[in-house]
């Protein structure tokens, strides 16, 4: 498993979240949080579902707007400006749950159509960096076909080297191991361990408690749009402070 | 049979079995039969039901076809010739009319000698579509291309072109498959200038006319690129529209007139009034057709959009257009459209109903297309997003391309619609081919009764099209089919 003292973390904050609220009209999703992310950091969120953990980091690239407070990710700040949004947003790289990969273009062509229209790469460099990427995910035979046509964890390796073509600064990831079979879930979890242990800046929403002691540098534990409780994950999963996570954890830790 | 050893319990089989063939009730034909025509008593009599309605048909209508008369000047020769091969009692069909009035029915009143003009521009049409129907597919550009070839070789030669024309064309569609076995991309050039010379080959005029028409959309161009950076693009494409629409309505005509007289060149001339058959008909599907279909792409998107204005202009525009019958629309084309121009401007009556069939498929487009963006998971547009596009490039490359491949079926479906309803132009004194070219053959005193024959002709030919449309599109949803589900 991964030497979590090689993996360094500078001063330099990645994303401050101040006073953030945000409400699904009359339902106030999130409230009032508070948050900095350091360059280099690893941080897990979990908590029950409906508790706004995938909605916070939506919000981190807008695909969710927040109605108060303030997120500063790389030191711009997302307000309605849609410069600023599609900056932040070619900065950021997000993995989903249902991977969401083009399914009318090969992988290749995902994986190079955002740094050519976006970052304007030549078509050429584009693919090399393509195929490069698929051989950290370990899949470079796929490259010409369809994602159709692989399986569920290569198709979400395949939309984590897409995010990783554009040579993003910060990664979210949003349950990337929910929808997958049991056995692909650990081919998964080995490409985003690698990704963390190279000084990737990560926020991952996952209940893989597994990777979250083996990678994460920080846990942070939601419940009804609030963090309840953040921690190292030693200190985390041993010494949990809330009655709240104290629950959480024996219900998913219990089996 | 094999030793079986009865007398133990176990059981070992020593010599395995050979295959043998299934029964005969399970094989070939005579299985088909079983199960498809006579399965249940219900099926069976259903078969026997259809075979004595096909009989019945049959009967009476295959001596129609097999006692046809191909040459003949009348209708009552036809009979004659019927009555004295097949008895007094005999029907027949009289084909001899098509013989005679079949170019009415292609071309109208399109003067004859003028023939290889619209026979050029089908062919052509053609080469121009290759580009788009075919993309990047090397072979089959190439047999398209040859067959345009080979239908111009033989087309032109029947309309007696000049040698001029003749080769200018040939030189034409060889530079083309030329270019097609290098950069098939390139060949998109043609299909954006094909409007501009097919509007000349078939009206006719100074060639001055569509090179500066079609000089209006580089203002339009020049315009938006120079304004862009000073005011941003959707101002800028608005200046461009603006300057467009200015140069066509003021410069236009000096220029062409100030052209023509320093550089003389012409070819006759032809009214719209004397378009006619199929000729009118493809005219106003294949611009209809290639026209709606971009603004339905922006209908939809408007509907969808977040700006209430464009929203709300959209859905106006879709639910009018859709809620009045295209009649109504083309009698507007015909009389009301005059009094909202300016005086002084002619609109050609074509152009009139082009437009409002153009816009009236469009609405219909929109809500089609509308369908294939409501069914791509909301993923798609989450994905794009995430990873930097905008909102442009995103429809382009992501979305569109997914929401127009689900709803091809219903796209070709509403391209057959309009391509049949060109037919309606009938009722504001056009002479397309069922009603208008049909009435006119059946008003001669020597063709007065024929019925049948030309109802068969001019389906038979809105058949070919409609199925040749209907092919392409299952063509294309197996060539895009990707997802393997």
């Amino acid at each position: 498993m991964a030497d979590a003292a090689k993996m360094q973390i500078s001063d330099e904050v990645a994303i401050q979240i101040t006073g953030m609220n945000k409400w699904y009209g009359q339902f106030h999703v999130l409230r009032d949080i508070n948050m900095t992310v350091q360059r280099g950091e690893r941080i897990v969120i979990c908590g029950p579902s409906g508790s706004g953990k995938s909605t916070l980091i939506r919000c981190i690239n807008r695909l969710e707007e927040h109605q108060q407070g303030q997120i500063i990710v790389d030191g711009t700040e997302l307000t309605n400006d849609l410069k600023n949004i599609d900056k932040v947003r070619s900065e950021v790289g997000m993995v989903f749950q249902h991977f969401n990969l083009f399914p009318h273009l090969t992988i290749l062509e995902n994986l190079t159509l955002a740094p050519i229209w976006v970052r304007k790469v030549p078509k050429r460099e584009a693919e090399e960096t393509a195929m490069y990427f698929l051989q950290k995910v370990k899949i470079p035979e796929q490259a010409h076909k369809y994602p159709g046509q692989l399986s569920g964890g290569q198709q979400q390796r395949v939309a984590i080297a897409r995010s990783l073509c554009m040579k993003p600064r910060i990664m979210l990831f949003d349950e990337p191991t929910s929808a997958l079979d049991p056995e692909m879930i650990k081919e998964v979890l080995d490409t985003m361990i690698q990704l963390a242990q190279e000084g990737m800046t990560m926020i991952c929403v996952t209940h893989e408690m597994g990777f979250a002691q083996a990678v994460a540098n920080r846990v942070i534990f939601m419940d009804q749009g609030q963090i309840v409780e953040q921690n190292e994950p030693k200190e985390f999963f041993s010494n949990p402070k809330s009655d709240r996570t104290k629950l959480f954890l024996s219900q998913i830790l219990g089996h | 049979m094999s030793e079986t050893h009865a007398q133990t319990v176990g059981f070992t089989r020593n010599d395995m079995l050979p295959p043998l063939p299934p029964p005969v009730t399970e094989r070939g034909a005579i299985k088909w039969l079983r199960e498809n025509l006579f399965s249940t008593p219900l099926n069976i009599a259903l078969t026997l039901f259809g075979i004595a309605v096909i009989y019945l048909l049959l009967q009476s209508a295959l001596p129609w076809w097999l006692n046809s008369v191909w040459n003949a000047e009348s209708l009552s020769q036809c009979r004659e010739i019927v009555a004295a091969n097949a008895g007094p009692d005999a029907s027949g069909a009289c084909w001899a009319m098509i013989r005679e009035r079949w170019h009415q029915f292609l071309f109208g009143f399109y003067p004859p000698e003028e023939w290889w003009r619209p026979v050029l521009a089908f062919g052509l049409l053609f080469a121009a579509l290759a580009p788009v129907l075919y993309s990047g597919q090397k072979r089959s550009l190439t047999i398209l291309l040859c067959g345009v070839l080979a239908y111009l070789v033989l087309t032109l030669y029947l309309a007696g072109a000049s040698g001029v024309v003749f080769a200018l064309a040939l030189l034409l569609v060889l530079g083309m498959l030329g270019l097609a076995q290098v950069q098939p991309g390139k060949l998109l050039w043609f299909t954006l200038l094909y409007p501009a010379l097919t509007f000349w080959l078939l009206w006719g005029g100074s060639i001055w006319s569509p090179i500066v028409a079609m000089a209006g959309f580089a203002v339009l161009y020049g315009v938006f690129r120079l304004a862009s950076p000073l005011i941003g693009l959707a101002p800028a494409a608005g200046a461009g529209v603006v300057a467009a629409v200015l140069w066509w309505l003021y410069i236009d005509v000096p220029v062409v007139e100030m052209l023509q007289s320093a550089l003389p060149f012409s070819i006759p001339a032809i009214a719209s009034d004397q378009f006619g058959g199929f000729l009118l008909a493809i005219v106003i599907g294949v611009t209809g057709i290639s026209f709606s279909l971009p603004i339905g792409i922006l209908l939809a998107l408007g509907r969808q959009s977040d700006m209430l204005i464009v929203k709300w202009l959209s859905v106006g525009f879709i639910e009018f257009i859709r809620g009045v019958p295209l009649i109504t629309l083309l009698f507007t084309a015909s009389l009301l459209l005059q009094y909202f121009l300016p005086p002084g401007t002619n609109f050609d009556i074509i152009l009139r109903v082009i437009i409002l069939v153009t816009l009236f498929a469009a609405a219909y487009l929109a809500e089609v297309i509308r369908g294939g963006l409501a069914a791509l998971p909301s993923g798609q547009y989450e994905a794009a997003d995430a990873l930097g596009l905008d909102y442009w490039r995103a429809q382009r490359l992501i979305i569109l391309p997914q929401a127009l491949k689900i709803s091809i079926p219903a796209i070709v479906s509403t391209f057959i619609g309009l391509f049949k309803d060109t037919t309606l132009v009938a009722f504001v004194g056009l002479m397309d081919p069922l009603k208008g070219v049909t009435q006119i053959v059946r008003a001669d005193i020597d063709w007065k009764g024929i019925y049948w024959e030309p109802y068969i002709f001019v389906g038979a030919i809105f058949f070919l099209i409609c199925f040749g449309m209907s092919r392409y599109s299952m063509y294309l949803e197996r060539k895009l089919k990707t997802d393997h589900r």
